[in-house]
């Protein structure tokens, strides 16, 4: 046995001054990065609410998580630099569509109850994945889910709190957060990756001690989670086949359509295009931005303004 | 560590620490008197606090459009922070706007208000075309704020003293971000030298502004409530001096003159008249459309 296998075996962390084998890195780097363009794109469809957030308060909730949001991407991209990789190269994977991201970040947000919902589903099903991800056998990572996942869950929180006051209001209001809830529940439950039968990777993860549950066993749980929540706030989701299992002790569930998540994955999704058209657009426009700081500092350390 | 502190770690209840950049959950003003200091106009005080909210409200909304489209990630954390810092400044002082007028709310006078009830100087009000635009006018912004905010601390309307002792430390951050910026971008490539330049010279018509008292501000300035801005007009300049010098550009580049206001001659760009008495400026209108579209949108809604 390796020393790494040792440590696996032992469940102890991996750091990165150990000897680490090629396809666990090159699988570690692909996973944490694509966690973070996840954080990155993900600005995008609520970020798109903060200058037209109906209240201020909600406007410096929303500011701040977005920023928190931007935050998680830069601890992210420097977890996968202890691997070995650059930032500036993950960013170019990222917007010449070679690395993937989160295809849940492809959906409009229609309303401000989008963002309420977002907060609560989205995020709720995030918190699912990146809990066990706080014991990834990769210590520099799972430090970093750590206070990710704390974030998020005061995002959740946050979500929740914004839909139930939105319950409360006016009949056009209830009517913006089911319309919302109807839109994102589907999407929400792919965020668990396809079934586990068609999931070939999740032996391997699971050896590497990098994926501590499978796709359907998140997914379970959070549709467990969910239901009473959706109960309490005065909604409905959008499945005729979910009731509670008796004997199962779970919620039955229908399947969402794959089919869609093949599209969204493999690009196809509603706003594909101009997600990653704004990461470009930013990345072009702040070309020239970068340059400067590089020449002013190259400057500056060599001790003169030549 | 052991794999189990992780989750221990998740279930620690202290709410501050869920928070990387904080948006003060705690009251900032708490413990101050709200009474309205003995012999000054409620009416005047309300347009005072009007003024400095406005500024600083419309300026954080310029910032917000910067979200997703900063030229570096560190940079996107910096802007969303100085955008959250004056949005929280202009809650503070819209709601001190309403509690001396004795109507409405923050949010009836971000959403509710026309073009023509806006107070702030035109400085915080086009878009920026590009991130040199954003520094440079930053810069200008901070240096002034900071300064009338340092002044106010020491006037005698609680209210308004305490949210100024909050914004000076916020505001300084704000000019050194904008400073250090301004120095790299002057003394970067030829490309971002060129851009430095050019912004610096768009802002120079709204400098005359920034240092001319109104009725308002001079009728509260005597009665020790207002700070008169063109006591803070010698160390903009010297600010902006220092700061040009830095950057290797014109260090008269943003000199503003003897503090009387433009001229008003389209022809040198000045863009005549002031901010502060409002107007249905087509940038104004613009931003009010997308702040408060959605807000009017849904009568009676809560948030």
């Amino acid at each position: 046995m390796t020393v790494f296998e040792q440590a696996l075996a032992r469940d102890q962390r991996i750091e990165p001054r150990d000897t680490i084998p090629d396809a666990y890195r090159a699988t570690m780097i692909r996973q944490i990065a694509q966690h973070a363009h996840s954080e990155i794109i993900g600005m995008q469809p609520e970020g798109e609410w903060i200058t037209r957030a109906p209240s201020l308060r909600r406007k410096a909730i929303l500011l701040a998580k977005v920023q928190d949001e931007a935050g998680h991407g830069l601890y992210l991209y420097s977890a996968a630099e202890t691997l070995g990789a650059d930032r500036g190269d993950l960013t170019r994977r990222l917007i010449e569509g070679r690395q993937k991201y989160s295809s849940i970040f492809n959906y409009p947000t229609l309303t401000f109850a989008d963002v309420g919902v977002i907060g609560w589903l989205v995020d709720g099903a995030a918190i699912c994945n990146q809990v066990p991800l706080c014991r990834s056998s990769y210590g520099p990572y799972a430090r970093a889910m750590i206070r990710i996942c704390k974030e998020e869950s005061f995002h959740q929180r946050q979500g929740y709190e914004l839909l139930t006051t939105m319950m409360g209001g006016t009949a056009q209001q209830r009517a913006m957060v089911q319309d919302a809830v109807a839109r994102w529940w589907w999407p929400s439950l792919m965020m668990f990756g396809p079934p586990d039968g068609a999931s070939p990777n999740t032996a391997q993860s699971m050896a590497w001690k990098i994926k501590r549950h499978t796709n359907d066993e998140l997914r379970q749980r959070f549709v467990d989670m969910t239901v009473p929540q959706a109960s309490a706030l005065g909604v409905t989701l959008p499945d005729p086949e979910l009731r509670w299992n008796e004997a199962r002790g779970q919620h039955d569930f229908g399947a969402p359509d794959w089919d869609e998540l093949k599209r969204v994955i493999s690009g196809d999704g509603p706003l594909n295009h101009q997600r990653l058209a704004r990461r470009r657009q930013a990345d072009a426009d702040g070309a020239w931005v970068r340059e400067a700081a590089a020449a002013h500092a190259a400057r500056s350390s060599s001790g003169g303004t030549a | 560590m052991g794999f189990d502190d992780a989750y221990d770690a998740l279930t620690d209840h202290d709410d501050d620490s869920r928070w990387a950049y904080g948006t003060g959950f705690t009251d900032p003003l708490a413990g101050v008197p709200a009474d309205v200091p003995d012999g000054v106009s409620r009416a005047d005080l309300a347009t005072y606090a009007l003024m400095l909210g406005d500024d600083a409200l419309i300026l954080s909304h310029r910032l917000q459009q910067w979200v997703t489209r900063a030229p570096e990630l560190e940079d996107e954390l910096a802007l969303a922070n100085i955008a959250l810092d004056l949005l929280g400044q202009a809650r503070l002082l819209l709601s001190r706007a309403a509690a001396v007028a004795g109507a409405g709310s923050e949010d009836t006078l971000a959403f509710g208000r026309s073009a023509g009830e806006f107070h702030h100087v035109r400085l915080v009000e086009r878009a920026d075309a590009d991130f040199a635009q954003l520094v440079g006018r930053l810069l200008v912004f901070a240096t002034w704020r900071l300064a009338l905010l340092d002044r106010l601390t020491a006037l005698r309307d609680p209210v308004l003293a305490a949210v100024a002792a909050k914004g000076v430390k916020e505001v300084t951050y704000h000019r050194d971000y904008a400073a250090q910026w301004v120095v790299r971008l002057g003394d970067g490539t030829a490309v971002s030298r060129e851009r430095m330049a050019a912004a610096v010279s768009t802002l120079r018509p709204f400098l005359g502004e920034l240092f001319v008292a109104g009725e308002v501000e001079s009728r509260l300035g005597a009665g020790g409530v207002a700070v008169d801005p063109g006591e803070v007009l010698a160390e903009c300049r010297a600010v902006f001096r220092q700061v040009l010098a830095a950057a290797t550009l014109d260090p008269d580049g943003l000199d503003p003159g003897d503090g009387d206001p433009g001229d008003g001659d389209p022809g040198d760009g000045d863009p005549g008249g002031t901010g502060r008495d409002g107007g249905e400026r087509a940038d104004l209108v613009a931003i009010l459309e997308e702040m408060q579209g959605f807000a009017r949108s849904v009568p009676g809604g809560v948030w």
